[in-house]
């Protein structure tokens, strides 16, 4: 997933919004053509963290970057739909393992070479070569081969030993069939993998890549989106412009698209108010209190929902949180409704279901520890032998957590007279070295973005065995079992039905608790007539009209 | 004088081996891991990690990082950041809007708290002396933030006078309220300083003199008062350069100024010791060779200094 520089806090706030409902596109009817032919835009950005290489961007600010300039086989539509193809000619399987992919002849990279099945092939090669350190490597774990060229440390990255050298520099399941089409051999059969596909891991790169050093590529990116890199000042700005072309969908509409990359949210937000700012995907959250963002912004405000949930996780690995009786008990004290009307204004919605709604293949409402259930809840206490010593709800300090967090520890006072409170921890970094090194005492904040559109990415990272993102050390042989049989479905509806079953069990468990979904609250200027949102509230470049 | 501004430059390498060195430990010893929040709510790839750590040197101890990290510093390499962007770049682009923004407030400083000072000096206790009072007690009382949102939001946002915000190309037109903004705190202290010393020297007896002689009045002030009345206001006026430029943080951050206060908060959340010191050893650099500098002014302004 990826992080959001925003208040160094750890989730996307940025994240995803699939406008299901509204449908995204904003009022105002449609723009006039003649203004948008030459117009340009001012977005709001932050700095990327890193160089602007797909398979190395793990967060937003570069991430929304690497989404406008790069077009990738699948694409995921701006209604958070099922994934399309699109440079993809076909993808086909016959097993969920082999699949052969076809991709469109005639598309060019922006340096007029053409878009061709080895660019693919080799980048993705590059990125699961270990030894290249790249931050998004793990995602071609599924590609058979995979552990000859991705090592790892025997002792993990503090001990004194060193990753074995690969014994491969290229995945053995990547094969290239003529220019337009390569075949992808699974190590064992995924019926996801396609989803994945529109990853900004898996973007092709150029054969110019290879020649030079990523970091040197990253400050000039080549890129086949819509629109191509002009420009990088440091902290300030980055300079897009329109590919003339691009003929995988439509077309920009306007030409120049600069991203002023802010350090600060509220200055953005002045320029937003003065219509020095065309567009601002999260307003800050001093103008979410009272509503002060509706009065100052009128009808150029808009709010939508994004596929991101907000949870509070037990640490496992602590014998007191091994009971999921407690857990449940725990999870039904929280009061969700009050948290998002007091707190956050109804701008984040109670959590009910364990998927983010707006996922394919999520059921809404299959939470039932989401209730707020006070009585059961003591009753579950007092089965599970009750809560000695203190319960400490933990959260990090430098981003807008205490209040739902204070909230959350009161109401589970309150409901179940445990002695519970919350505790910051100064940073996120500092923060995440206790919950990756499991040494968390007490329950603390979680949050999920998804990577890709489907319900699977809501399961294997959170709820399997040694999934990437279980830091609780849940482990159940059932939710396994069943998670494994729905990763080797062969379709994808067969999937989201067994992906339905081990959901069932988590829900028994109740090994995190879901609080609140995310929403979004955007703004933009008077002189934009016309825009949408991409399925993760990111601004569609190809959409805005003036 | 030379001997003088020897011992001066001299003085100089310890004080910078010294704090460079401490600000290296001290952002070192901030607790957490660079990459542990790197990637999310999902630990980085061990591999990603054990490749950053291999070319940071990140599994040394301080002491031979801070060595390496001098060595290359002497040849000129002020290294890398851990994203991989040189960090004498970062210094390039955004030192220079930091200094223009220091100047602007430094130049405002000047031009507004010394005419309110000598002008207030001159006509003690009368109402320009009294308006002066107030409104330097009200600037002082203030932050500096909200004097900030205060005027982008009236400026800005309602009035429509300035951009909310400067853009990258930095004019000088629009550097003119963050300059203000920066300095107003110490426009207030500049004109109090200038106020008691103009005031104090009126009753001097050089003073009297060129009275006496029957010397026009715009000389006796401009020539032989505001001469000798200037060394605490150019004390003031010189060691301020090197504060307003470490402290245009928040300045910056409200105006949307690229400069070296962001960059200096980023690299100490994400441990970056390289950038927090390659900015800071410029930063010394400023203070060192400015406090030179107002010294050396003193000699010009009161022949009775004399450096051996």
């Amino acid at each position: 997933m990826r992080v959001s520089k925003r208040a160094t806090s750890a989730i996307a706030l940025s994240a995803a919004a699939a406008l299901v409902a509204s449908g995204c596109s904003s009022g105002d009817g449609d723009g006039d053509a003649a203004a948008s032919k030459d117009g340009s835009i001012v977005v709001h950005g932050v700095q990327p963290e890193n160089p602007l290489v797909p398979s190395n961007t793990t967060e937003t600010g570069g991430g929304k970057i690497i989404d406008w300039l790069f077009t990738g086989l699948v694409e995921y539509p701006n209604d958070g739909g099922a994934p399309r193809n699109a440079l993809a000619e076909s993808i086909n399987t016959t097993d969920s393992k082999v699949f052969t992919i076809k991709i469109k002849a005639g598309t060019k990279f922006h340096d007029g070479t053409e878009v061709k099945s080895k660019n693919f092939v080799d980048a993705w090669n590059w990125a699961a070569y270990s030894p290249n350190g790249a931050q998004n490597g793990t995602f071609f774990a599924d590609i058979a081969g995979f552990d000859k060229t991705y090592t790892s440390d025997p002792d993990g990255p503090d001990g004194p030993q060193k990753a074995p050298a690969p014994t491969a520099e290229k995945l053995s399941g990547l094969k290239i069939i003529d220019d337009q089409t390569f075949e992808v051999t699974l190590a064992a059969p995924t019926a996801v993998f396609p989803t994945k596909l529109g990853y900004s891991a898996f973007m092709p790169l150029p054969d110019v890549f290879f020649t030079m050093k990523p970091e040197e590529f990253g400050r000039k990116p080549i890129a086949n989106g819509p629109v191509k890199f002009v420009s990088w000042e440091d902290n300030s700005l980055i300079k897009l412009t329109r590919f003339d072309d691009y003929n995988l969908r439509d077309k920009m509409k306007v030409k120049d698209v600069d991203v002023k990359l802010y350090q600060d949210d509220n200055a953005a937000y002045a320029d937003l108010l003065a219509n020095n700012l065309d567009f601002m995907e999260v307003v800050p959250t001093s103008a979410l209190a009272g509503d002060k963002w509706k009065t100052d912004l009128g009808d150029r405000g808009r709010s939508t929902v994004t596929p991101s949930t907000a949870f509070i996780a037990f640490p496992i690995y602590d014998k007191r949180f091994q009971n999921p009786k407690l857990r449940r008990a725990v999870s039904l004290a929280v009061n969700r409704q009050e948290i998002s009307d007091k707190i956050f204004f109804g701008t984040r919605k109670p959590a009910d279901s364990w998927a983010n709604p707006l996922t394919p293949g999520a059921k809404p409402g299959n939470c039932t520890a989401c209730k707020f259930d006070p009585a059961t809840a003591k009753t579950l206490l007092a089965e599970a032998g009750g809560f000695s010593g203190e319960m400490v709800f933990y959260y990090n300090a430098d981003s807008a957590h205490k209040d739902w967090m204070d909230a959350v520890a009161q109401q589970v006072k309150t409901n179940l007279n445990i002695n519970a409170r919350a505790e910051g921890v100064p940073t996120f970094a500092v923060f995440r070295q206790n919950i990756n090194a499991h040494k968390m005492t007490g329950p603390y904040r979680a949050a999920w973005q998804q990577d890709y559109p489907d319900v699977e990415n809501w399961v294997n990272p959170l709820f399997v065995t040694n999934g990437s993102s279980n830091d609780g050390l849940y482990s159940s042989t059932e939710v396994d079992a069943l998670a494994k049989q729905a990763s080797g479905a062969p379709s994808l509806e067969a999937s989201h039905e067994a992906f339905a079953k081990a959901v069932e069990k988590v829900d028994q468990d109740v090994p995190s608790i879901p609080v609140y979904f995310y929403g979004q609250q955007s703004g933009h200027s008077e002189k934009i007539k016309k825009l949408e949102l991409n399925n993760v509230g990111e601004i569609d470049i190809t959409s805005v009209e003036l | 004088m030379g001997r003088y501004l020897l011992r001066r430059l001299l003085q100089l390498v310890p004080v910078f081996i010294g704090t460079t060195f401490l600000i290296y430990w001290l952002v070192w010893a901030v607790p957490g891991d660079p990459f542990a929040g790197k990637c999310g709510e999902r630990r980085c790839p061990d591999q990603y990690i054990a490749f950053m750590t291999e070319k940071y040197h990140l599994d040394q101890n301080v002491f031979v990082q801070y060595a390496n990290y001098m060595k290359n510093l002497l040849q000129g390499d002020f290294g890398q950041t851990f994203s991989q962007r040189e960090i004498s770049d970062i210094i390039l682009t955004s030192y220079p809007n930091t200094l223009k923004l220091a100047v602007v407030a430094l130049a405002i400083e000047a031009v507004i708290g010394l005419g309110a000072g000598v002008l207030s000096g001159l006509r003690r206790n009368g109402f320009l002396d009294n308006l002066v009072l107030v409104s330097t007690l009200f600037l002082i009382a203030l932050p500096v933030f909200v004097v900030g949102f205060v005027l982008q939001w009236l400026l800005g946002v309602q009035w429509g006078i300035i951009k909310p915000t400067v853009s990258s190309e930095m004019r000088w037109s629009e550097l003119i309220v963050p300059g203000f903004v920066l300095g107003s705190a110490s426009v207030a202290y500049i004109a109090r300083v200038a106020r008691t010393s103009i005031a104090e020297n009126r009753r001097a007896d050089y003073v009297r003199t060129a009275i006496a002689k029957g010397l026009p009045m715009r000389r006796v002030v401009g020539v032989h008062l505001l001469r000798n009345s200037l060394i605490p206001v150019v004390t003031l006026l010189g060691t301020d350069l090197g504060a307003l430029m470490g402290g245009a943080i928040v300045t910056e951050g409200i105006f949307g100024i690229n400069g070296i206060g962001r960059q200096v908060f980023r690299a100490i959340i994400t441990k970056e010791s390289a950038t927090v010191v390659g900015i800071v050893v410029v930063l010394v650099l400023v203070y060192l060779v400015m406090n030179l500098l107002v010294d050396l002014l003193y000699a010009a302004l009161d022949p009775r200094i004399r450096y051996e």
